[in-house]
């Protein structure tokens, strides 16, 4: 980026009038995103009840899912390595984190719809990629902290993980994909719908189905055979079982990376979807 | 008349910071209604260092302008150039040139005065230092130095408008939009906005172009007004010019009861012009008004109309308004 005027800035009495040449590239592109990053995790910062909520819910997910469905390793060919529930949902709980506030990132575009900030964001030079790119950076920033404090829960419930750091460096990529992947499809729904409610309403019509038809807190092998063949397709379920197997003791790699390349490849297309649906809002008004 | 300055096609003159040409932009009317024709064919021009007030009534096709020129919306069809750029072919160059102030507040509620101006700057291409200080300038310019590090959300109706006109004018734009910028501000806070907008203009030479459906607020700031209906600009010209074409004093006579028929009675006065009625309102023109009144009093007292009260005055915009639009503005935004 080089901006360059004939005076120097900081005058008000004389204003220069000369235009400012900026370069326009992957520099502003990245520099734009880092700036409305900060942006968003500043707000949470501010918000402590919410920060808080934020890391206390996976917790209590973990704990509760935990307790409930303790017995559900019995179940004849359920598979888990040692035997341990907690072991089994601690990559699902994450993965299912993730999900769920994922769902909720368009809300912030509908706040910038509903105030000025979005109509004032679109006519200054801001990349629309990098309004989209913010919002993943933080969503994905809000994964890794919940799912660190997931692995610290769990291992203080006594799990362990045989996988170790590659198992945990997995886990949260894929966290991290499903995040960008929700994400975008909530920023996606926002700028096409503009309500809250419409916006609210989708989202769990599509991320609750995601969570319960994936492995996430289940071992599809025990399910209904047509659970076990929809999962097959569904990216919680690549998330779930990518975790999980690179945190096991004999991480079959085969299984790992083609789902974290298929959840990349998702991730991207749904992230030039959420760019394409600026159009669509920019149209409307 | 409206002045349409170009034929289709032609480019802007150098002379105008801004042109609009021949606008027409079409909303589809959704569930089944017909499409809404938001702008009609709209032309408006302004010239650098002034300002324009384009005034009309809710949906006359205001908002839709600023949005097309701020890089908003996409006009269906017609040019429009700001600071001698195509609206249309460079999004970005006009992006960097203008600053907006839009309708709704377009601060950040959970973010300082100061961060919300430092944010606008560094988006707008100043370095980390220069945004700084630019920021604190425009703190101090708008009177926002003891609240620059409280959150936005905190701030009164007119502080927060006041931010919002600094986050415009962060990069020096050469062209400021201003989309009400007024509306639902108390009379002190408007007062106050007004007092800065006029010290904006006079200080910065700044070309602005101001929506508004306040007639005292066009009076009072613009240079020039355009009076918008159904998506057209009717007429334009300096808040001068467009009152002393009305040509005399405008006579205001309410009536004890509405009646259509009173305006017929009027028509044998001499001197008088343009009757029209409204309800119980009933409106003529006359060189002298003053003089026009004992008249005026003794026709409709012959003819049995019951008179509650007489006014005379000079022309308004109010006037200029209803002759142009043939409805009475007040009453409408009153509605």
């Amino acid at each position: 980026m080089t901006t360059t005027t004939s005076t120097p800035p900081g005058t008000l009495e004389s204003p220069p009038r000369v235009p400012q040449r900026v370069k326009v590239g992957s520099g502003t592109l990245v520099r734009h995103s880092g700036l409305l990053t900060a942006r968003a995790v500043r707000t949470l910062l501010r918000q402590p009840a919410f920060a808080a909520i934020t890391l206390v819910q996976p917790v209590i997910w973990l704990l509760l899912f935990g307790q409930l469905f303790r017995n559900v390793v019995h179940i004849p060919g359920f598979s888990t390595a040692s035997g341990s529930y907690l072991e089994f949902i601690t990559p699902g709980v994450i993965v299912m984190t993730a999900l769920f506030s994922s769902g909720w990132a368009g809300t912030v575009f509908i706040e910038d719809m509903d105030r000025g900030v979005m109509d004032r964001l679109l006519a200054s030079p801001v990349r629309r990629g990098a309004m989209i790119v913010g919002t993943l950076a933080y969503q994905s920033l809000t994964t890794i902290v919940q799912t660190l404090v997931v692995f610290a829960i769990a291992f203080a419930g006594g799990a362990r993980f045989a996988g170790g750091a590659p198992g945990v460096l997995v886990t949260v990529v894929a966290a991290c994909l499903i995040s960008v992947i929700i994400a975008c499809f909530s920023n996606a729904i926002a700028l096409l719908v503009r309500q809250q409610e419409a916006l609210i309403g989708i989202s769990q019509f599509i991320v609750l189905p995601l969570q319960f038809l994936s492995s996430s807190i289940m071992d599809t092998r025990v399910a209904p055979a047509w659970v076990r063949h929809v999962a097959r397709y569904n990216p919680v379920d690549w998330a779930s079982t990518a975790a999980r197997a690179a945190l096991s003791a004999d991480t079959d790699w085969g299984v790992v990376l083609p789902r974290l390349g298929l959840l990349a490849a998702l991730a991207v297309l749904m992230a030039w979807l959420a760019t394409r649906a600026f159009r669509t809002y920019q149209r409307s008004i | 008349m409206a002045r349409l300055p170009y034929a289709k096609g032609s480019r802007m003159p150098p002379s105008a910071a801004l042109a609009a040409v021949e606008l027409v932009k079409t909303y589809p009317g959704g569930r089944g209604a017909p499409p809404v024709r938001a702008l009609d064919g709209l032309s408006v021009e302004v010239a650098p260092g002034s300002v324009m007030a384009l005034l009309g009534r809710n949906g006359a096709g205001k908002s839709t302008t600023v949005k097309i020129l701020t890089t908003l919306a996409c006009p269906d069809s017609g040019q429009a150039y700001v600071a001698g750029i195509d609206v249309r072919r460079d999004q970005d160059a006009v992006r960097r040139a203008i600053g907006l102030v839009s309708q709704k507040a377009s601060s950040d509620p959970m973010a300082t005065g100061r961060e919300n101006l430092a944010l606008a700057g560094r988006i707008q291409g100043l370095s980390r230092s220069a945004s700084a200080a630019r920021a604190a300038q425009l703190l101090a310019r708008f009177d926002l130095g003891d609240a620059a590090d409280r959150l936005a959300k905190t701030y009164s109706g007119g502080m927060a408008r006041k931010l919002d006109v600094a986050i415009g004018l962060v990069h020096r734009p050469r062209v400021l939009f201003l989309d009400e910028p007024t509306s639902g501000l108390d009379p002190e806070a408007r007062a106050q906005m007004w007092r800065e907008i006029a010290r904006l203009s006079a200080e910065e030479q700044m070309t602005a172009l101001l929506t508004t459906h306040y007639l005292d607020e066009a009076d009072q700031l613009a240079d020039r007004v355009a009076i918008v209906d159904v998506g057209r600009v009717v007429v334009e010209g300096t808040p001068d010019e467009l009152k002393s074409e009305l040509r005399g004093d405008a006579v205001q006579v309410e009536l004890a009861a509405a009646d259509t028929a009173a305006a017929s009675v009027l028509n044998g006065v001499r001197g008088l012009r343009e009757i029209s009625i409204d309800g119980s309102r009933l409106r003529a023109r006359a060189d002298n008004g003053a003089q026009a009144v004992p008249a005026v009093l003794a026709a409709l007292d012959s003819a049995g109309v019951a008179v509650a009260s007489v006014t005379v005055a000079r022309p308004s915009l109010d006037d200029v308004y209803l002759r142009h639009v043939g409805r009475a503005f007040r009453a409408e935004v009153a509605a």
